[in-house]
């Protein structure tokens, strides 16, 4: 049996029992417990030990489509950035406008090398005093490099990725399972809002953002308070139907939204523009920013590839790397690809030559010795999901 | 845990199981619980000739995907066609209605080169160090 994984992060899976080989000096979130007292299926992700499923793939997505799920997200990276010339050093360095952002506001970007690579995507959380910068956990040390390295005189720069606790409440059923137990300002905030305040009795940010597509909620507190957040949000949630969720169902979760993941999707090596993201890139604010020459080159030039979606006529799933065809030419890679649960057929992500990126185009997905016919489709895959 | 003791076990995590001349083959349960939940196994038509420890199909989980290897040799007289609707009886039942195909083996005295379960189970085992 030779296994695939989803996540560049993952180790090479070529031998039996490779999934559960011991990572050699594995980080724990201060969930760790809870994941293994819930049968949590613990996989090594960026370093970190972490439930990649409790029960089942399928059964978890379905939760978090139809209820809610509880997903550990706490290897992910924080930094605090404060201090006059905190806004413009953020702005130099990602492709969104930071300085639109009112207080309580939240931003997704990407930030580009000088050639338009890109360094990582990051959510700006703006604070009455500061910005909370979110960065990908296996991005944490290049990050604060890039972010110390183009840091304006007077910034102070903070690492808070070991004080700082995640969790993410993601569903249709995710405002009433917060309900009573987050101020009721709370529940009525915007997509990408966010309030500091009390949470099942600990402090910190309440965000309406998500990586499901669906209505929900990220909350950020201290690791003292794990406990009782982590088995507050669980019997709040029992009677909603939420149950913990794994990174297996949050990659297919992610993915049945087109959401871009790191290390698979876009890299030093693509750039948002051809990644579809140009919505995140501010040409015409008011801060030059890192890579924006190179961006506007390439627009100038045009796209000689594009990120697309597509959908599997057939049952075998397309899986990373996989060559992608055109007319029988190799025109690109597959980035992403699963089994899409809610859509009940496999989908997948790849960059192909702008010739074929058209929704409608044929292309075929190899597999082996096996070309798997698949469409280039409209991105979401999924559009019934319930965020806002 | 403990795995079935009326089977025979490859490396590649394949059962066999002799009945009347014919041999049942399908993976392990620890070979579902690697997979996690499978959505389409491909499987070959009847009367194909299978070689031992060579590919006879692909099971496809939603994260995972693996090929799937012939404990022994032989022509494949019959696929698990409940499998097409319902691709979960891998993990529901992997030793039971889970099963993938059934073959009339070349040889049938080579099952006996397989593991037996307490083999399997301590080479499972020493895997997970």
């Amino acid at each position: 049996m030779t296994l695939w994984c989803p996540f560049d992060n993952f180790p090479a899976f070529d031998h039996p029992g490779a999934f559960v080989q011991p990572i050699a000096t594995p980080r724990h979130t201060p969930f760790y417990e809870f994941h293994r007292a819930a049968g949590g299926r613990l996989i090594d992700f960026a370093g970190f030990e972490m439930p990649v499923r409790y029960t089942g793939d399928v059964r978890e997505h379905r939760c978090v489509r139809g209820a809610a799920g509880l997903f550990d997200i706490s290897h992910m990276g924080e930094f605090e950035v404060s201090g006059p010339g905190a806004c413009e050093t953020l702005d130099r360095l990602v492709t969104n406008d930071v300085s639109a952002l009112e207080v309580g506001q939240a931003l997704y970007s990407p930030a580009c090398r000088p050639d338009g690579g890109i360094v990582d995507d990051l959510l700006v959380y703006r604070l009455p005093d500061r910005y909370m910068v979110v960065v990908n956990a296996s991005n944490i040390a290049k990050d604060f490099a890039w972010i110390r390295e183009a840091s304006l005189p007077g910034v102070r720069l903070k690492d808070r990725s070991d004080e700082t606790a995640l969790l993410a409440i993601q569903g249709p059923r995710a405002a009433d399972v917060m309900r009573g137990h987050v101020p009721p300002a709370a529940l009525d905030l915007g997509y990408y809002r966010f309030m500091i305040g009390p949470m099942f009795g600990a402090e910190g940010v309440i965000s309406r953002t998500g990586y499901t597509g669906e209505d929900g909620f990220e909350l950020y507190f201290h690791p003292r308070d794990a406990e009782r957040v982590w088995t507050g949000i669980l019997s709040a949630g029992r009677p909603h139907g939420l149950e913990p969720v794994g990174l297996g169902a949050r990659d297919t979760l992610r993915l049945e939204m087109a959401y871009m993941l790191y290390g698979n999707d876009i890299s030093d090596t693509t750039n948002p523009l051809e990644a579809g993201l140009g919505w995140t890139v501010k040409l015409k604010k008011a801060s030059d920013f890192t890579g924006k020459q190179a961006l506007l080159d390439q627009r100038a030039k045009g796209l000689a590839r594009k990120l697309v979606g597509f959908s599997l006529e057939g049952r075998r799933v397309p899986r990373h790397d996989m060559a992608i065809e055109c007319a029988g030419r190799e025109v690109g890679k597959v980035t992403s690809g699963t089994f899409a649960p809610s859509l009940e057929r496999p989908i997948g992500l790849g960059y192909v030559e702008a010739g074929c990126a058209a929704v409608g185009s044929a292309i075929e997905i190899r597999a082996g010795e096996a070309r798997l016919a698949a469409r280039v489709v409209a991105r979401p895959f999924y559009t019934q999901g319930s965020h806002r | 845990m403990g795995y079935p003791e009326d089977v025979r076990y490859t490396a590649e995590h394949e059962w066999a199981r002799l009945e009347g001349g014919v041999v049942t083959i399908g993976i392990t349960s620890y070979a579902t619980e690697q997979l996690g939940d499978v959505v389409f196994v491909e499987l070959p038509e009847v009367g194909r000739m299978l070689e031992a420890m060579k590919p006879f199909g692909v099971v496809e989980a939603v994260k995972t995907v693996s090929d799937l290897y012939a404990p022994l040799g032989g022509r494949v007289i019959e696929v698990n066609s409940a499998l097409a609707d319902n691709p979960a009886l891998v993990n529901q039942e992997p030793f039971g209605e889970g099963w993938m195909i059934r073959l009339r083996p070349a040889k049938a005295a080579d099952l006996q080169k397989l593991m037996t379960g307490p083999e399997y189970e301590k080479m499972i085992e020493e895997h997970q160090g």
